[in-house]
């Protein structure tokens, strides 16, 4: 497993004005993984996001990928070196159908995977049937419910064929029904061969698809292991958790 | 009236039809709050939860059907008016001025008030959210999410609402931070606000409300005590996901 390290982080920090939001932080994400990063509101889950897809240049730390420090590239050059992302907030080009959204993603993707405009369009079916969308594909963006919104948000990220997905509370939202089919999504990419990395405040989630659980809080790694045994851990608990929901997880 | 009799709701909706340029997205709500219920209203994305409330506030214009607020007709007034006649919406999201002070923030949500309480009624809103007391001259939007929330509750209950609507409180938010929000809730509802939820969480809002609406495609398709709600096998399969 060690030998496999896709991504390694060796004392990432990152500051906003006197505030660390992140604090020294290391881990690994091993190729294949489904790595869940919980931890309470402002712990610096979604920096941490930031600086590995290139959003934010760490202060202090390195981030290598395959071996090569990616610390400070450009987000666009993260991206092409096969590291795809999804953002909270899900932005699709609004005057666009389903198809063309998913386009853009393989017009622009990683190194193997920029293509023509014919070929885009081929990649963004095959990728819309990965993600459930394949019979809404000429639908305007705008007609999309939430849920869908969020699948297209994970297509055009597929679509530039990553070979890690930094998954960005994709499930925020939804109901546990939904849920459900948001995992089925996900391990469908998963399946395709991409490594997943996932920030969801749902615990569903979490237990669900994960493969391990990294706890951040106050900008440090807190607990990390496998989620049923993260989840029982009385520090998580106290930070993060809280009493009612630990015993919900129990019953 | 004043011990909530069960003759006259707090809020009466009839038949109410609503939707934006596309069509309708709401077809004939019926929905009742007595004074100083807890009420959830449960359904998919995209089955007309925030629809509801953005039309109960006068966001969204109604296109047939009534809303009765207090014994008065509300259907289509004004959202300040609405304001006004003490129902306030805590919006999906938040929506706070994030640049704005928390302070700020706060106070605007008692915009349309010229009485002399609103010191008082910060006060109290502090006492819900002690998190928030050291933090009123802070940008709002350098709060974590879990205090914008907080901020965006107490903004609604600013305005001293008779009912406080939520979109979505738990949305994004780390499970404890769900947890104290949901006993602020039901402080607020014990001190006398009538309160309507929608949740995505359907377990959190059968387990705090009186009473929930399941809304399906923009109709009413069930509704009763959450706590049998909780127990009806399709609501169990199609919405717990059990």
């Amino acid at each position: 497993m060690e030998a496999a390290a896709l991504l390694e982080l060796k004392g990432v920090t990152k500051r906003f004005g006197g505030v660390a939001a992140l604090n020294g932080v290391s881990a690994t994400v091993a190729k294949g993984e489904i790595l869940g990063v919980i931890g309470p509101n402002g712990a610096g889950k979604t920096t941490l996001l930031n600086c590995v897809s290139g959003v934010y240049k760490p202060d202090a730390g390195d981030i290598k990928w395959q071996g090569q420090s990616i610390t400070g590239l450009a987000p666009h050059r993260v991206a092409r070196l096969g590291i795809g992302r999804t953002f909270q907030i899900v932005k699709p080009f609004g005057s666009m159908s389903v198809r063309e959204n998913a386009a853009v993603g393989a017009l622009f993707g990683s190194g193997e995977a920029r293509r023509g405009p014919k070929e885009a369009f081929k990649d963004a079916d095959r990728v819309l049937e990965v993600v459930g969308l394949r019979a809404k594909a000429d639908l305007p963006v705008t007609s999309l419910t939430i849920p869908d919104r969020k699948r297209l948000e994970v297509a055009r990220a597929v679509a530039t064929q990553p070979k890690l997905l930094l998954l960005d509370e994709v499930m925020a939202g939804l109901n546990s029904v939904e849920v459900d089919e948001a995992l089925d999504m996900v391990r469908a990419v998963h399946a395709t061969g991409v490594t997943v990395v996932l920030i969801e405040h749902v615990m569903r989630v979490i237990v669900g698809v994960c493969t391990r659980a990294i706890v951040l809080d106050f900008g440090q790694v807190l607990a990390e292991g496998e989620p049923e045994v993260v989840l029982r851990d009385e520090r998580v608990i106290q930070a993060y958790l809280g009493e009612r929901y630990a015993k919900r997880l129990k019953g | 009236m004043q011990n909530g009799s069960k003759a006259e709701p707090l809020l009466q909706v009839r038949g109410l039809t609503a939707g934006f340029g596309a069509g309708p997205v709401l077809f004939g709500i019926d929905l009742e709050i007595g004074q100083g219920e807890l009420i959830a209203i449960v359904g998919a994305n995209g089955a007309g939860k925030s629809t509801t409330l953005g039309t109960l506030s006068g966001l969204v214009a109604a296109t047939s059907g009534s809303v009765t607020f207090s014994g008065r007709d509300v259907t289509n007034a004004r959202p300040e008016a609405i304001v006004k006649a003490g129902i306030a919406h805590v919006p999906q999201g938040r929506r706070l001025f994030g640049t704005v002070s928390v302070e700020k923030n706060l106070r605007l949500g008692a915009y349309v008030r010229r009485d002399r309480e609103i010191d008082a009624d910060l006060a109290r809103v502090l006492d819900y959210f002690p998190a928030l007391k050291d933090k009123l001259t802070r940008e709002a939007g350098t709060l974590s999410g879990g205090e914008q929330q907080m901020v965006a509750v107490g903004r609604g209950l600013m305005a001293k609402p008779k009912l406080l609507m939520v979109d979505e409180l738990s949305l994004g938010l780390a499970p404890k931070v769900v947890d104290r929000l949901i006993d602020v809730m039901k402080e607020i509802n014990a001190a006398g606000t009538a309160l309507l939820l929608v949740e995505q969480d359907v377990l959190v809002a059968l387990d705090v409300a009186d009473r929930a609406y399941v809304l399906e495609n923009g109709r009413i398709v069930l509704s009763g005590k959450a706590s049998e709600l909780k127990d009806d096998p399709g609501v169990r399969k199609a919405y717990l996901g059990l």
